[in-house]
């Protein structure tokens, strides 16, 4: 068996992960670290430039207020996310990201990202919080200001985090291994921040063979935030608030531009419109059902009423909508064309920018948008706190944005600090502050950097220590499945069947059927109840302890071993959480069958779960939600 | 394939440290083959299709073939980055053509300045952060 290195790193202030929340962490805290003599480290699995969910770009940026202009009010914002989420919100959360999210906004345009502008040399919304870009390299111009703040000497790529650096409840930082050389990795940091993204392939997509790497959310992104916040002890909130976007099918192509910049209807097979004929619906979900915009989750349930009655395939009326557009230019046809020419060029462009596959599978099945509709449908089941998800850690919110009531449950002192002292968490690795997406993820990890850097100033914690023993446990940990796959590989004469041992493959392919079947996944039409959950975890355990038995070939496959140790977790405190919250609050995302109604009186409130890596005990609770602006009113329920 | 390789187009990146592709694929999937110095997608079935290495790759080695599980067969989209833009042709299974060209940034490569070029006038205690609240246009951070 080859040797491998142990790299010991000292710092102040760990970052883990280089998506839009790190990147922002980064140039937020370099700032403020030079000012303080402090040290800041990152560390990334892929490369900065294209890691994260931004990797291959974005057509849109779906967070701006607009506070500058007086477009909107953080309040505003604070309504449509509590709103969207079925009342499931810290407002003092989604407030703070919504006062700072524009800065980070202006930072990109100064950075070199082109947001579109109009005439009058104002930004062209996609919607009332949706700007325009061009955005194919919106990472890499904001990795690079990242980098420029950073210095290359404390970055570290390629360079795959395990998890905490425990001492009983107290974390000291990092530990993992590299997948370009033989080296193990052991960051020994005053301070962590978690931004290490949500987690996609937890539930069987829907593709069977190569599509499987077409999910709508990377399929990078393993759970390794939950993971990491889970064995550090922290307390988790949202773990039941999945998502599940409604997008073209298959190849998962945005809709945005159609629904909110062309004004296309969705309808199915039958010319029916479901958010017309299904509306007596929304009543069951009152007083959520009444808000405008629909709840994206009420919008999808519609949409799966209507194929669940078997009135699919349901379709973006692309052709309507652009003969809507065309109507208007009806006597003029030279404007007409030069419009045509501009709609064609923006919609491809949304596909190219941010889904090329779509862009493939259109033009292999000779899709001509203005003659025909497109097929849409529900994907899977993503864990992404960032959009239309919540999932994450509970984390301390601002001081000044608090109320009496609400300062002694959601505050301890450092704003996106965990329960865990020291442990900092942005982006989807922290919970209930849906709708930040990239800008505000970015937003918020300046935020969180900011409190982190005031942590290690006001607090000052002692350099940690980590004895040697304890090093060479994890590292012994970390690399097992590499000799277990050397130690038995020569037991069968086709590596891949081996009584000895289950490869990372198959082990996520097991995770993912029985999610898929037993809490609700795409082939259980996301239906789910208390049995259901109950068998669910009788089929984790079992999981759990073949964990032990994984084997690695090589450090890609130890990457993808671990990997799947992350989603295993995301996915118990994903089931027991479903299980815990006995109603249906979401019903578009999943629908537990045996508690099938909202119960405003019993559930309006956070599910939180604690795990405990040493006894393995997972404690639940209930959480209240309060209100940093008071209860809404009426006309607040309904949109303003 | 998803992303797969010219064997006639890649050098191998001519026996560098690591490839182009190796260096930027976000899910670890491209390696290179040292025997054949040519580089390969070791896991379709993980890739994204976000065209890192097709853009990337020195030699233009590197296109993206539909998922098969799902994609009829005879379509391509081939990007051409430049520093400041990207042109894209699409072609379509019945051999249409489109072409597009959008902006990918307005600044020169590698100059982006964290500050934006906006003072920081505000204090570790304040709440307002490196940049603000210049960046945010308004003369103050928003409180309650």
């Amino acid at each position: 068996m080859v040797d491998f290195k142990t790299v010991e790193v000292d710092t102040d202030l760990l970052i883990l992960g280089g998506g839009m929340a790190a990147c922002g962490a980064a140039v937020e805290a370099a700032y403020w670290a030079k000012q303080h003599g402090l040290k800041v480290t990152l560390v990334d699995k892929a490369v900065v430039d294209r890691s994260g969910a931004v990797a291959m770009g974005l057509s849109a940026i779906n967070q701006y207020v607009g506070l500058k202009d007086g477009q909107n009010t953080v309040k505003d914002y604070v309504d449509y996310v509590r709103n969207d989420l079925m009342g499931v919100t810290r407002e003092d959360l989604v407030a703070s990201i919504a006062r700072h999210v524009d800065s980070s906004v202006h930072l990109f345009e100064k950075w070199g990202l082109p947001i579109w502008k109009d005439e009058n040399g104002d930004y062209v919304h996609e919607g009332r919080w949706q700007l325009m870009i061009n955005g194919e390299s919106y990472k890499v111009v904001v990795a690079e200001a990242a980098k420029n703040a950073l210095g290359k000497e404390n970055i570290y790529e390629r360079v795959f985090i395990v998890g905490p650096l425990m001492d009983g409840e107290e974390c000291k930082g990092a530990y993992g291994f590299s997948v370009r050389e033989n080296a193990f990795y052991v960051f020994k940091a005053r301070a962590t921040l978690v931004a290490m993204g949500g987690a996609v392939h937890v539930f069987k997509p829907r593709s069977s063979g190569e599509g499987q790497g077409r999910a709508w959310y990377p399929p990078w992104n393993a759970g390794a935030s939950a993971y990491f916040t889970l064995m550090a002890g922290a307390e988790m909130t949202c773990q039941e608030v999945r998502f599940i976007p409604v997008r073209f099918k298959d190849a998962y192509g945005p809709v945005g531009a159609w629904f909110l910049l062309f004004k296309s209807r969705a309808t199915n097979a039958f010319g029916g419109e479901y958010m017309v004929e299904r509306k007596a619906e929304l009543a069951n979900w009152a007083p959520y059902g009444h808000v405008k915009p629909i709840p994206a989750n009420l919008r999808n349930y519609l949409g799966m009423l209507d194929v669940m009655a078997g009135k699919g395939p349901i379709y973006m009326r692309t052709e309507e909508a652009i003969q809507k557009i065309a109507d208007t230019y009806k006597d003029d046809p030279k404007a007409y064309q030069k419009k045509m020419k501009e709609l064609e060029s923006e919609a491809w462009e949304d596909f190219l920018d941010m889904t090329i596959s779509q862009a493939i599978l259109w033009a292999a099945t000779n899709v001509q948008p203005e003659e025909k509709s497109s097929e849409i449908a529900a994907a899977e089941p993503y864990f992404i706190g960032s959009h239309s998800g919540a999932s994450g850690a509970w984390v301390s919110g601002p001081e000044d944005l608090q109320t009496e009531e609400t300062k002694k449950e959601y505050f301890w002192g450092y704003e996106g600090m965990s329960t865990v002292k020291g442990v900092f968490c942005a982006g989807d690795a922290s919970g209930a502050s849906s709708h930040k997406f990239s800008s505000g993820s970015h937003a918020e990890g300046r935020i969180v950097a900011k409190a982190a850097i005031r942590y290690l100033v006001k607090e000052n914690p002692p350099k940690p220590t980590v004895d040697a023993a304890k090093i060479e446990e994890l590292k012994a940990a970390t690399y097992k499945p590499l000799h277990l796959f050397e130690q038995f590989k020569g037991a069968t004469t086709q590596t891949d069947v081996n009584p000895n041992y289950i490869l990372p493959k198959m082990f996520m392919l097991r995770l993912q059927k029985l999610m898929d079947e037993y809490a609700g996944g795409v082939s259980a039409q996301f239906t789910t109840s208390k049995p259901l959950l109950e068998r669910a975890l009788e089929l984790l355990a079992f999981l759990k302890e073949d964990a032990a038995n994984l084997a690695a070939a090589d450090l890609h496959e130890l990457m993808r071993a671990w990997e799947n140790i992350h989603r295993m977790y995301q996915a118990e405190a994903h089931v027991r959480s479903i299980l815990f919250r006995e109603e249906t609050r979401w019903p578009g995302y999943y629908f537990r069958a045996d508690t099938p109604k909202l119960d405003e009186q019993n559930w309006h409130c956070f599910v939180n779960c604690i795990y405990n890596q040493y006894t393995g005990e997972w404690k639940m609770l209930k959480r209240p939600i309060l209100h940093i602006f008071g209860p809404p009113k009426e006309h607040e329920l309904l949109g303003g | 394939m998803p992303s797969f390789v010219n064997p006639d187009k890649c050098d191998g990146c001519k026996a560098l440290d690591k490839t182009a592709c190796q260096y930027i694929c976000p899910n670890d999937l491209m390696v290179l083959d040292k025997e054949k110095m040519k580089a390969y997608n070791r896991e379709p079935e993980m890739c994204w299709e976000c065209y890192n290495c097709v853009k990337i790759c020195p030699t233009q080695a590197i296109d993206v073939r539909g998922y098969a599980d799902f994609v009829p067969m005879g379509a391509s989209v081939v990007p051409m980055r430049s520093t400041d833009s990207i042109m894209w042709t699409v072609k379509f299974r019945n051999g249409q053509i489109k072409r597009f060209k959008f902006p990918i940034r307005t600044t020169p490569e590698g100059q982006a300045q964290p500050s934006g070029g906006w003072d920081t006038t505000a204090s570790l205690d304040d709440l307002a952060l490196a940049t603000e609240p210049a960046s945010l246009g308004l003369p103050a951070v928003w409180t309650k």
